[in-house]
């Protein structure tokens, strides 16, 4: 969000989900789209039948690898070096976009002089993606006469993950396969309503629409609106909670629908951090890890017990609409917000969730034209500034959001840890078709079709090292271990262990790394080092 | 556009140019049986129950794959269209079971619905009728072959919508079927379970396994609303009946995904049941989490929150948000740390 924030002056994808079909091209890295985001993985596939061409960047032999025209198998960790090679050639080729790049960018000639250096030779020996298949890339993604860069966790779970996506906003702009129909840079967002918890400001940086805390005048709107004192200074990221709490800086926590134990990394560092709190409040629908070390537990009600919205990763908010009434005793989670602010001497007095909408609408630009009603049945996608606008399809038509789009300058950069000789192995991480984070376990007729981690190792491995398919083997890093089943399948490279995060009984992020991103503080979930030893 | 002007059972209507007839006839609610027609899928003129008499044709056309042309006069509703549908339907009906009483479709299925309207006994076609195994080995999908009617747009929407190409026709004759390749159970086979092929069939040839039982057509009220598992926002709608929910299906007008869902999405929502949802507060005594009531459990948050605030200040309270939650809940809990407690420290756990 952070990087294309940056670039083009809005974090958002630029593109709609059915722009798809239409695309000429896709260049899809970083993004198993069958698996983490199926329909959207479906509609690449319609594309494809219609007659597009695909290039796919994953260390993995993805759904969509077996689909792609181009299948470029990077090492991991190495994707800006794949990108200043793939703009090396663009430009060595006269492949750029130069109208483009001089009416609507800024900073272009200091990129052209970086990526200089990543010569597809030199390029081909940091990823391993042979020469050919660079060019044949470059050549697709940079004549195609519409071109889409797709990219999920793959690109922003790695230390240098806001680095990794201006790389992308730079291949964009020096192309000009953005700011037009089925053209665009577009983060497909992995959980049902990130957006919109970014969208309404569940930041330590920013009000509603993406508005400053620091900026006077939008501090002086809001308590204006809400009548107290803001403070203008940005809170602690969730990686500066654990810390802040060991050292006692910070004493009580309030989760809210999340589960910080099973799904941050370096999940042992995460549990010390909560145990450390004075107070610790969990608001979920399951007894999840978290909660079970909580003070008090509140019952949330699940989508199917609530009235509301979400936005989407393609900015459409969309009703979620009451089926039923909250389970046993509990509550929408609005209400119980409520219910404390009114306790702590602050009523919230909202009558109904088209209520808060209204007050949302009227504080944040982006969301000023939109009601429930006018939702409906389709949605809108935002921005939506007044109550006639129709919404927006895709962003950057005729100008970027920030004016001109910023070419920024970018190196390679390892990750913070790699395999070695104690921890030889890289283990990667990231989500299967049949499960969604850590919650469809709970879903008895998903867990009894996929009830247990499946870790990908590849053949040669599993030979060396003696395992037989479905063995349960003991994974181990610098911070944790586990134990988990093994599938032996090619899909991984040599000297790769690929998991997901699905599983209680083999809760990966013990293993994975706490390092983050220096911009977004995103955790590098997709690079680190394990040993895996046969258990008898 | 190019407008055409043709007439349908006598009347003048105007379509745009390329319009099929059955289209034609939709578009002006003139009501034509289909079975093997969907529309978000491409036609395959398979069951020609949509046969109409067009003047100047010689046979009687499926209506799905005629191009309407200027000046057609199409008859929809005359005997002789009507018995051909007829001999159709009592053909169909011939290899079908007549156990609709206990079928999961009743209600909801089109070969009832027209053999009841074209006045079909059964009774006149006899002969031998399939006995194929059922298919109920997986989680999520029953399929009867011995109900399929080989209209293909299961097969269809496999290749279509799905891009998996799982499903074909197999055998010949009276023998043809409908499955995976050498008819395996659909969980043997390469099969997504994205149920888009239960979506469309028109007969209980496939059905949501999870739903058997629990709940006749009638009596479930269906509530459009948007899926909750990863970023794409599929809406689909929840099947309640005495206020529970029952199950998933499509919903044909959902903005992003139209009718295509993801194993997920579909049959994921017995989630919502788990025995695992806390369904009381709990408040932990003696170091162990006891069932407390609401004024219990808010009032303690609400004193703690209060001392640690007065004690250490707002900066030494955090809260983390939920990427699961409405942007209504989202925006409450950000304005409840900002304007309650008085921090920013908030933040949810995927700002990338």
């Amino acid at each position: 969000m952070a990087g294309l924030a940056t670039s083009f002056g809005s974090g958002a994808m630029t593109n709609s989900i059915n722009e798809i079909p239409n695309t000429k091209v896709m260049f899809v890295i970083g993004s198993n789209a069958t698996e983490a985001h199926p329909v959207i993985g479906t509609k690449m596939k319609q594309a494809l039948a219609k007659g597009a061409k695909l290039i796919v960047v994953d260390p993995r032999r993805i759904d969509l690898a077996e689909r792609s025209d181009v299948w470029l198998r990077l090492r991991p960790g190495t994707d800006i070096a794949l990108i200043n090679g793939i703009m090396n050639i663009i430009i060595a080729n006269g492949w750029e976009d130069r109208a483009f790049i001089e009416a609507r960018t800024e900073g272009y000639e200091k990129v052209k002089e970086t990526v200089q250096k990543y010569t597809p030779e030199v390029v081909s020996q940091v990823t391993g993606v042979p020469v050919e298949q660079l060019v044949e890339a470059a050549k697709l993604y940079a004549t195609a006469e519409t071109a889409q860069i797709f990219y999920t966790l793959g690109i922003t779970e790695h230390t240098c993950g806001t680095d990794n996506v201006m790389s992308l906003a730079n291949l964009a702009m020096l192309t000009g396969n953005i700011g037009k129909e089925s053209s665009g840079v577009n983060p497909m967002r992995g959980q049902n309503n990130v957006q919109g918890a970014c969208d309404m400001g569940a930041l330590p940086d920013v009000y509603p629409g993406y508005q400053k805390v620091a900026n006077p005048e939008v501090q002086a709107k809001f308590e204006a609106a809400w009548g107290v004192p803001l403070d203008p200074n940005p809170g602690f990221m969730i990686p500066d909670m654990f810390e802040a709490a060991v050292s006692k800086d910070l004493r009580a926590l309030y989760v809210l629908g999340e589960d910080p134990v099973i799904t941050d990394a370096d999940a042992n560092h995460v549990r010390k951090g909560l145990k450390a709190l004075d107070f610790l409040v969990v608001q979920e629908i399951f007894l999840s890890e978290t909660a079970k070390l909580a003070d008090v537990v509140l019952p949330g009600a699940s989508y199917a017990e609530k009235t509301g919205t979400f936005s989407n990763t393609e900015r459409r908010v969309q009703m979620v609409n009451q089926a039923i009434k909250p389970i046993g005793n509990a509550k929408t989670d609005g209400e119980i917000i409520c219910e404390l602010a009114t306790r702590m001497g602050y009523p919230f007095e909202y009558q109904s969730s088209e209520e808060v909408m209204q007050e949302i609408a009227k504080l944040t630009p982006i969301f000023a034209g939109i009601t429930h009603q006018r939702l409906g049945t389709q949605g809108l996608q935002w921005p939506v500034p007044h109550a006639e606008h129709p919404g927006t399809k895709f962003l950057h038509e005729g100008k970027f959001n920030r004016g001109l789009g910023q070419f920024v300058a970018i190196d390679n950069q390892l990750p913070a840890e790699l395999p070695d000789e104690k921890y030889p192995f890289l283990l990667s991480t990231g989500r299967k078709l049949s499960h969604y984070n850590v919650f469809t376990q709970h879903s008895p007729s998903l867990e009894n079709y996929s009830p247990e981690e499946l870790a990908e190792i590849n053949p040669t491995d599993a030979k060396r090292l003696k395992l037989k398919e479905g063995e349960v083997v003991q994974v181990s890093s610098r911070r944790g271990e586990l134990k988990t089943k093994i599938i032996i399948t090619e899909r991984v490279p040599v000297g790769m262990v690929f998991m997901t995060l699905h599983y209680f009984d083999s809760p990966t992020n013990v293993l994975t790394n706490g390092a983050f991103d220096k911009v977004t503080k995103t955790y590098e979930y997709k690079v680190c080092g394990v040993q895996i030893s046969k258990l008898s | 556009m190019e407008w055409l002007t043709i007439t349908i059972d006598g009347r003048e209507v105007s379509v745009p140019k390329g319009t099929t007839v059955l289209d034609a006839c939709r578009m002006n609610n003139i009501p034509i049986p289909t079975l093997c027609h969907a529309p978000e899928l491409t036609s395959a003129g398979a069951c020609r129950l949509c046969v109409v008499q067009i003047e100047g044709m010689r046979n009687l056309p499926p209506s799905c794959v005629t191009q309407a042309a200027q000046g057609m006069k199409v008859e929809t509703q005359n005997p002789k269209v009507r018995n051909a549908r007829k001999t159709i339907l009592e053909l169909l009906v011939a290899n079908h079971p007549l156990d609709c009483m206990t079928c999961q479709k009743m209600g909801d299925c089109s070969l009832a619905e027209y053999a009841y309207e074209y006045g079909v006994t059964g009774e006149i076609y006899q002969g031998e009728k399939r006995n194929l195994p059922i298919d109920s080995g997986n989680p999520f999908i029953l399929r009867d072959p011995n109900k399929c009617i080989m209209c293909g747009k299961c097969i269809k929407a496999c290749t279509e919508i799905q891009g998996k190409s799982i499903l074909d026709f197999s055998h010949r004759g009276f023998n043809t079927q409908v499955g995976p390749a050498f008819n395996l159970p659909y969980h043997e086979s390469d099969c997504d379970f994205c149920g888009s092929c239960v979506s469309v069939c028109p007969v209980g040839a496939l059905v949501e396994k999870q739903m058997v039982g629990k709940g006749r057509p009638w009596e479930v009220s269906k509530v459009q609303t948007t899926c909750p598992f990863c970023g794409v926002g599929c809406n689909f709608d929840l099947n309640v009946k005495d206020g529970k929910v029952i199950g998933v299906t499509s919903n044909p007008d959902a903005p992003v995904n139209g009718k295509a869902l993801c194993v997920k999405g579909r049959f994921g929502m017995d989630m919502i049941y788990s025995d695992n949802r806390v369904t009381t507060p709990l408040i932990r005594k003696d170091g162990v989490l006891v069932p407390a009531d609401w004024d219990e459990a808010l009032d303690l948050i609400a004193t703690k929150l209060g001392e640690i605030k007065k004690t250490y200040g707002p900066n030494s309270i955090a809260a983390l948000s939920s990427a699961h939650c409405t942007n209504e809940e989202n925006y409450l809990m950000q304005k409840f740390m900002r304007a309650v407690i008085g921090t920013n420290n908030i933040d949810h756990c995927a700002r990338t």
